[in-house]
This record gives C-alpha cells, sequence and structure tokens, in this order.
C-alpha cells in the first residue's frame, strides 16, 4: 500500500458562539493514501468544509489528530505549516476569495510570490499555463469583477494548480459550472490525480463523484459511509459522450 | 529576493487601493504642513520682535524723571522737572560700566523748508547718542561736542522728515526751520523703518542738546538720561548704581520713592520676550493639538483600512504566505504611505510660509524642530497603525481571518 498522506484519528472541531457550542465534527477518523481521488459528500451544514479546513492546515481541530504525510500537524510552528500550505498543497475555496480588483493573472501567481524559489519569469509562465489548463487562456488580465461566477471558480482552480501541489483540496470546485465545463475540470482532476496527485474534492452533486475511487459520506459531522468505487468512470470519455452543443 | 517580491505586493498594494492611500497621505500631509506653517508664523514674530528691540539699542538703559509709571496711578511724568544736567554729569563720572551717555531733552514743533512743512519731534542729545541708538549715517555727519558746548544750530534728519521736507533736493548743508528758529542740516540718518509697534524710528529731528534746551524748549532740565552698558549683562548693574546715585542726589529718603525711572532695555526684551515666549505656547499648544488630531486622523484611516483587509491576509496566509511576509508587507505599505505624505507635508508646509511671508507679509522662520517633531510623529503614527491591525490579524488562523466581515 503507497503512503499514508492524510491520516486523522478522532478529529473533533467544536465552535463555541457564546454560551452555545456547535459539534461541526464529532470525532471522525479516516486515511488517504498518496494518490486517491476522494469525494466528500454529505448534507449542507454536515461539517465538510471544516473538515476540509482542517486537512489544508487553515483551521485547528478542538481535539484529536491529524498527521499529513507522516508529520502531526500539532507540532508544526506557524511559519512551517505556512510552507506546506505555499508548496505541497493547492485549496480550492467554496467561496473562490479571489483578490479584488487584481487581474486572474496576478490572482493566480499569488501563491508563487511567497515562494523565493520561484523566479518572476518562471511565476509569470506558469501562471498563464495554469489558467490555460482550466481554459482560462483568453482572459489573462480579467479582474474578478469582470469574470463570470463560474470563470472566477476556474482562476481558483487555476491559483490552487500553480504551485504544483502533491494534495489538492478542492470545497465544491465545480460548485457554479455547467456540466460539460464541470466535465472538463474533473478531467483535468483526473489527469493530476493519475500523475500522482492526491485530491480531495467536496461536492453535492453524485455524478461527480463517480469520477473518483472512493466517496465518504459526513452527516451531522460524523462519517456515515466510507466506500471504495471499483466502477470509475472516465470524465474525458463522458465529455465526448456529451451531446453536442449547438449554437 | 524575499524582500524584494515584498515590495511589489506592497506596492501593488498600494496603487490597488489608491483611496486609501489617497486619503491617509492627506491627514498626514496636512497634519505635518500646518505644524510647520503655524509654528513657522510663532517663530518669525518672535524673532522680529527680538530684532526690533535690539535695533533699540540692546545696551541701553534709560532714566526718566517721576517714579515708575507701571506701579499705582501717581500722576503722569511728562512735566516732571526732577532730572538735571547735574545728575547726568554725576552718572558719567561715576559709573563705570557705562560706555555712552547722552542728556535727552525733546519736543514737537515743525520742520519747514519753504513751502514744505512737516511736524515733528526734536530730539536735543550729543554726539554719543548714535552709538547708544545704535544708528548710522546715510549722509553728512554728526554734530561735535564743540558745537554741544557752543550750541550751533545745526541738526540731522530721519528719512520720513526728508521725505517731507525735502522731496526732491539733497538735504546736507541746506537751511531749515524748527518752530521758526533756523537750523543748518548737516547730515541725515540712517533709515530705521518702523518698530514692531508702529512707531516710524524715521520720524526724527536730532540736534544739540544744548540748543534744545536754550533755543527750543527754553528748560533747564533734561526729558531723559540715555546710556548705553558696556555689555548687556552689565546693563542690570548699571541700573542699580545709577538708582543710587540719583536717589543721593535727590536727597531721598529711606521712606521715599524713586523719583525717577531708571529702566534697561533688557528688562523691556524680557517683558517682550515673555509676550513672545507666551505666544510659542500658545501656538505650539494649538499645533500640537492639530497635531495629536492629524494622528487620531492617520491612525483612524490607517487602523480601519488595515482591518478591511483582514480577509486578504486571511488568503495571503492560505496560500502559504508567513506571518512575517505579511507584517512586512503592510510595513512597508505604512512606511511607504507615511514617508511619501511626510514629505508632502514638509513641502506643503514650506510653501505655505513662503506664501505667507510673501502674500500676507506676516514675518515668518522655520524651525528645524517643527519639521522633525512633526514630521516624526506623523510617520510613526502612520507606521505604527498600518503594522498594529496587520500584526493582530496575521496572528490569526488563516480561516479565522477569512471568515473575518
Ligand atoms: N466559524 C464558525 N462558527 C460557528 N459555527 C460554524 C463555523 N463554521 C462552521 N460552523 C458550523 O459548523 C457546521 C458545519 O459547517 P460547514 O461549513 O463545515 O458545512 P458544509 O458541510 O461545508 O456545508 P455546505 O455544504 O453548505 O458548504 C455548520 O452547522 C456551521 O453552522
Ligand atoms: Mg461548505
Amino acid at each position: 500500500m503507497s503512503k499514508e498522506i492524510i491520516k486523522i484519528e478522532n478529529l473533533k472541531r467544536e465552535f463555541t458562539m457564546g454560551s452555545e457550542t456547535v459539534h461541526a465534527l464529532k470525532g471522525i477518523s479516516f486515511t488517504i493514501h498518496e494518490g486517491e481521488f476522494v469525494t466528500i459528500m454529505g448534507s449542507s451544514g454536515s461539517g465538510k468544509s471544516t473538515m476540509l479546513n482542517i486537512l489544508g492546515c487553515l483551521d485547528q481541530p478542538s481535539s484529536g489528530t491529524y498527521e499529513i504525510d507522516g508529520v502531526r500537524v500539532k507540532d508544526l510552528n506557524r511559519n512551517q505549516l505556512a510552507n506546506i500550505r505555499n508548496e505541497k498543497i493547492g485549496f480550492i475555496f467554496q467561496s473562490y476569495n479571489l483578490l479584488a480588483r487584481t487581474s486572474a493573472i496576478e490572482n493566480v501567481e499569488l501563491p508563487l510570490l511567497y515562494n523565493s524559489k520561484v523566479s518572476t519569469e518562471e511565476r509569470r509562465r506558469r501562471a498563464i499555463e495554469a489558467l490555460k489548463m482550466v481554459g482560462l487562456g483568453e482572459r489573462l488580465h480579467h479582474t474578478p469583477s469582470q469574470l463570470s461566477g463560474g470563470q472566477q471558480q476556474r482562476v481558483a482552480i487555476a491559483r490552487s494548480l500553480v504551485n504544483k501541489p502533491v494534495l489538492i483540496l478542492a470545497d465544491e470546485a465545480t460548485g457554479n459550472l455547467d456540466t460539460r465545463t464541470s466535465y472538463e475540470i474533473m478531467s483535468l482532476f483526473q489527469e493530476l490525480n493519475s500523475k500522482g496527485i492526491t485530491i480531495a474534492f467536496v461536492t453535492h452533486e453524485p455524478d461527480i463523484a463517480v469520477f473518483s475511487n472512493r466517496t465518504v459520506i459526513l452527516k451531522d459531522g460524523n462519517i456515515i459511509q466510507d466506500k471504495i468505487n471499483s466502477n470509475i468512470q472516465s470524465a474525458a470519455q463522458q465529455l465526448a459522450n456529451l451531446p453536442k452543443e449547438d449554437h | 529576493m524575499r524582500i524584494l517580491n515584498l515590495l511589489k505586493i506592497a506596492f501593488k498594494a498600494i496603487v490597488l487601493n489608491k483611496m486609501r492611500t489617497l486619503l491617509t497621505m492627506l491627514g498626514i500631509i496636512i497634519g505635518v504642513a500646518s505644524v510647520i506653517a503655524m509654528l513657522a508664523i510663532g517663530e518669525g514674530s518672535k524673532a522680529s520682535i527680538r530684532e526690533t528691540i535690539s535695533a533699540m539699542g540692546s545696551n541701553m538703559v534709560t532714566v526718566r524723571p517721576g517714579a515708575d509709571d507701571r506701579g499705582p496711578a501717581r500722576g503722569s511724568g511728562g512735566d516732571v522737572q526732577t532730572l538735571i544736567y547735574k545728575d547726568y554729569e554725576k552718572i558719567k563720572e561715576e559709573v563705570s560700566l557705562i560706555n555712552y551717555i547722552t542728556p535727552v531733552v525733546n519736543g514737537g514743533g515743525q520742520v519747514i523748508n519753504g513751502s514744505n512743512n512737516w511736524p515733528s519731534t526734536i530730539y536735543g542729545v550729543n554726539p554719543d547718542y548714535l552709538n547708544i541708538k545704535v544708528v548710522g549715517l546715510q549722509s553728512g555727519s554728526m554734530f561735535t561736542d564743540a558745537e554741544v558746548q557752543s550750541a550751533s544750530k545745526v541738526v540731522l534728519l530721519g528719512q520720513t522728515v526728508v521725505d517731507n521736507v525735502f522731496p526732491d533736493e539733497e538735504p546736507v548743508g541746506k537751511m531749515i526751520r524748527f518752530n521758526n528758529i533756523p537750523f543748518k542740516v548737516i547730515g541725515v540718518l540712517e533709515e530705521k523703518g518702523e518698530n514692531t509697534f508702529g512707531q516710524d524710528q524715521d520720524d526724527v529731528v536730532i540736534a544739540p542738546y544744548t540748543t534744545v534746551q536754550k533755543r527750543i524748549l527754553a528748560i533747564d532740565y533734561l526729558n531723559q538720561i540715555m546710556a548705553s552698558a558696556v555689555s548687556e549683562d552689565d546693563a542690570s548693574e548699571v541700573v542699580e548704581q545709577v538708582t543710587e546715585i540719583l536717589r543721593s542726589q535727590h536727597k531721598l529718603l529711606d521712606s521715599e520713592d524713586d523719583d525717577f525711572t531708571v529702566r534697561s532695555m533688557e528688562e523691556l526684551i524680557s517683558t517682550f520676550s515673555s509676550t513672545s515666549e507666551m505666544l510659542t505656547i500658545l501656538l505650539v499648544a494649538v499645533a500640537s493639538i492639530s497635531l495629536l488630531i492629524g494622528g487620531i486622523g492617520i491612525m483612524n484611516i490607517m487602523y480601519v483600512s488595515v482591518k478591511e483587509r483582514t480577509k486578504e491576509i486571511g488568503l495571503r496566509m492560505a496560500v502559504g504566505g508567513k506571518g512575517s511576509d505579511i507584517l512586512m508587507q503592510f510595513l512597508i505599505e505604512a512606511i511607504l504611505i507615511s514617508i511619501t505624505g511626510g514629505l508632502l507635508g514638509v513641502l506643503l508646509g514650506l510653501t505655505a510660509t513662503v506664501f505667507i511671508e510673501n502674500f500676507l507679509h506676516w514675518p515668518t522662520s522655520v524651525a528645524l524642530y517643527s519639521i522633525i517633531v512633526s514630521f516624526a510623529v506623523c510617520a510613526i503614527t502612520g507606521i505604527f497603525f498600518g503594522w498594529y491591525p496587520a500584526k493582530k490579524a496575521a496572528a490569526l488562523d488563516p480561516i479565522t481571518a477569512l471568515r473575518y466581515e
């Protein structure tokens, strides 16, 4: 078996709001191995984003352990966490989180600005490459307000790819896309996955889950199902089978 | 490399937030400029008062008849006749710290040259007068001791008198009449202009005191004795000695008050200095308040604008920016904005000062400390309040910062 890239044990996350405590995660455990493509499903408010934020080292669990690539996250200091986010993880936010009044290309370049190993020319080249991968080669200099919701989402996807991460964490990355575009993105993810990149993908849509090799279902902060998908569909194939668009 | 990236990021952020940058800078610019201009006005009037007083003769000691009229009302000293020539001689003889001394008699009258006439004041003095008042001659020469002895009918004129009675002539060598007595003009005094109190120092006629006493006023007492101490520091010693001499000359009992008043310019200077000191304190207070208000303005806009960007800070951390990167970025931004604003403020302050000097004709003097203090206060406030909220935001978990509304 390949190595464990994500390992969580009895992970809990509580939010205290005044006297009230929200138990968003009630003690979940699972492991994701290198090269897996996992979809995480569940109804709204079940704790998917909360879990993904912890996996992305953006948030700390209230209790339980999280090991990333064999290292306990609790033992890492803030700078080491920043380095992991910068070099190992590509995170796609549910709400995009693009810098306003900043062009698509500059938004995509952002992670590389914090990596001193990447030169200015390479930064630009990789940003353009990532934008082309998500089909936005023609929209390099548009600012978020000049892009559609789906296009903004694709800029956010490009930004998560630009640092060549080993782990992509996507929070409803296709939530705003039409079937054709979301299949395109899924086929891109499948391609990246086939190159060894581990992907955890939060989604609501069961027909997206068929492209992954495993589906985890959350309900009220607990895992209620964790199932290997033996019949993985090819997104590229599905895309070809889609009826031709008539213009 | 890393710092270069951060500079780039900071610069982009500044350009991205033009309005915020402009408003922050405006606060700094106005704060700095107003303090500089205000203190320049204060320092300017202070300097001008000092200048006026020392132009009157900084070592000067004057003796007037009658009691000190600064005390409780005691009747005017105007026609008191307690000061006599003998007093003058005695002081001249016995006070060693004096280098010049002159008796003074003065009276008003008409200066007439043909059809031109002008009301002025004639001062009867001896040749020491010029040294005591620190005034030179434009043309001609001072009368001599011999001319004083002989009560010669010679005069020197101030520029205002010349302008009015000799509009297009060279006065030296010409004759004038003062109260119908003919005098020969032997010199013209250097122009002194108005003093700070608005008196025209050039509206004078100078003649030997003997001449004025006998031929014009027909008196045998003196209106005043003017002397000049060897140095400014000796002036108070001179005042004491003169007081002692005059009290014994006038045979005053210990219980009696002085029937004369001795004053040094030093005293006058300190009176006015304390006035202008008050003025400066007032201005510094006003400047401090405007600096404070400016500082609060800078603080507000910096604090709010950085706070507003908590989400941006969260995102930067989420994609791998370290806390130190974020802080450095905001620090660079704050420094760039504050320093630029401060420099523009200094520039505006200096321009305003030049404007005030040239168009409003107020005396100004830019104090270096006002530039340094106002610049420092505004820059430090700007930098601190650009840095502090960023520090707080950078200490959050990325997701907490991202959620900030
Ligand atoms: N910062 C927070 N403070 C308080 N409660 C929170 C916070 N974040 C999440 N929660 C709560 O935790 C629960 C899980 O939220 P989460 O965002 O993980 O849901 P989700 O599964 O991503 O839902 P959706 O599909 O709608 O995105 C919700 O009940 C939410 O109200
Ligand atoms: Mg969510």
